[in-house]
């Protein structure tokens, strides 16, 4: 590509996609605490994976659970 | 106190993980952070949702950061990947109706289908190209800037021009257009 098309692409480019000058229009701060309190109220998948391999645990030998209960 | 031992204990507070330090951080930066988010993906909405985002992903490495580094680098090169997932999240999606209405006021001389078809021919190119051309030929940042929030050298983005460039001209051929 010579420098001739390559002058011409950005200005076709500069012509057709305007620069953006958008400002912020509010405070994200009230957002951004509330997406702090979801994360800290999810569970992590950790636990639901515990959880998972306890029914299936629970499943494939119910009688072993009583003793499980009879430990923790 | 000076100015500078201020910030400096605001960043190991912000570093150990302390939320008034951090929400003094993105009352300081959130503008900045979104400033430059929005000339990435072209849409104040979704800006903010990536400034969110980025804010969330900081907050979430403050064990990682480092005092004596620049907070607003960190933040820049962080919303730089925000803003690059979404991308990536979004592919071959088609301009959007407000931009080719906004691009109208520019040039009238330009046709309003060879903007949109150079619209479209942007809007193709991959992700990482889209971010460059975005940021160095639309906006007209600096290349050590760019540089600097993708963490590449200055030699990788004008690179990276070039292929954006040379993926343009081919996308326009195809369109009909000879640039």
């Amino acid at each position: 590509m010579n420098k001739h098309e390559e002058e011409s692409i950005r200005d076709l480019l500069k012509q057709s996609v305007t620069p953006v000058n958008a400002e912020l229009s509010r405070d994200l701060w009230p957002q951004m605490l509330q997406r702090i309190a979801q994360q800290a109220n999810a569970v992590p998948w950790f636990d639901w994976a515990l959880l998972g391999l306890l029914v299936l645990w629970w499943v494939l030998s119910p009688s072993s659970l009583p003793v499980l209960l009879y430990h923790l | 106190m000076p100015v500078l031992e201020q910030q400096s204990d605001l960043l190991q507070q912000f570093a150990a993980g302390e939320i008034g330090a951090f929400e003094i951080l993105f009352h300081e930066h959130q503008a900045e952070v979104f400033r430059w988010i929005v000339r990435i993906v072209r849409d104040a909405g979704v800006a903010e949702d990536i400034t969110i985002e980025t804010f969330w992903r900081l907050h979430k490495a403050h064990a990682r950061f480092d005092p004596k580094r620049s907070f607003g680098a960190w933040a820049r090169r962080i919303a730089t990947n925000a803003a690059l997932d979404y991308l990536k999240s979004r592919r071959l999606e088609v301009p959007l109706a407000d931009e080719i209405a906004a691009a109208d006021c520019c040039d009238p001389a330009l046709r309003r289908d060879m903007r949109e078809k150079t619209q479209r021919a942007f809007h193709k190119l991959p992700p990482k190209l889209r971010v460059v051309a975005a940021l160095a030929l639309i906006e007209e940042q600096p290349y050590a800037e760019i540089a600097d929030a993708l963490g590449i050298s200055v030699g990788a983005v004008k690179l990276r021009v070039l292929r954006a460039l040379r993926r343009l001209r081919k996308h326009l051929k195809q369109m009909g257009i000879e640039p």
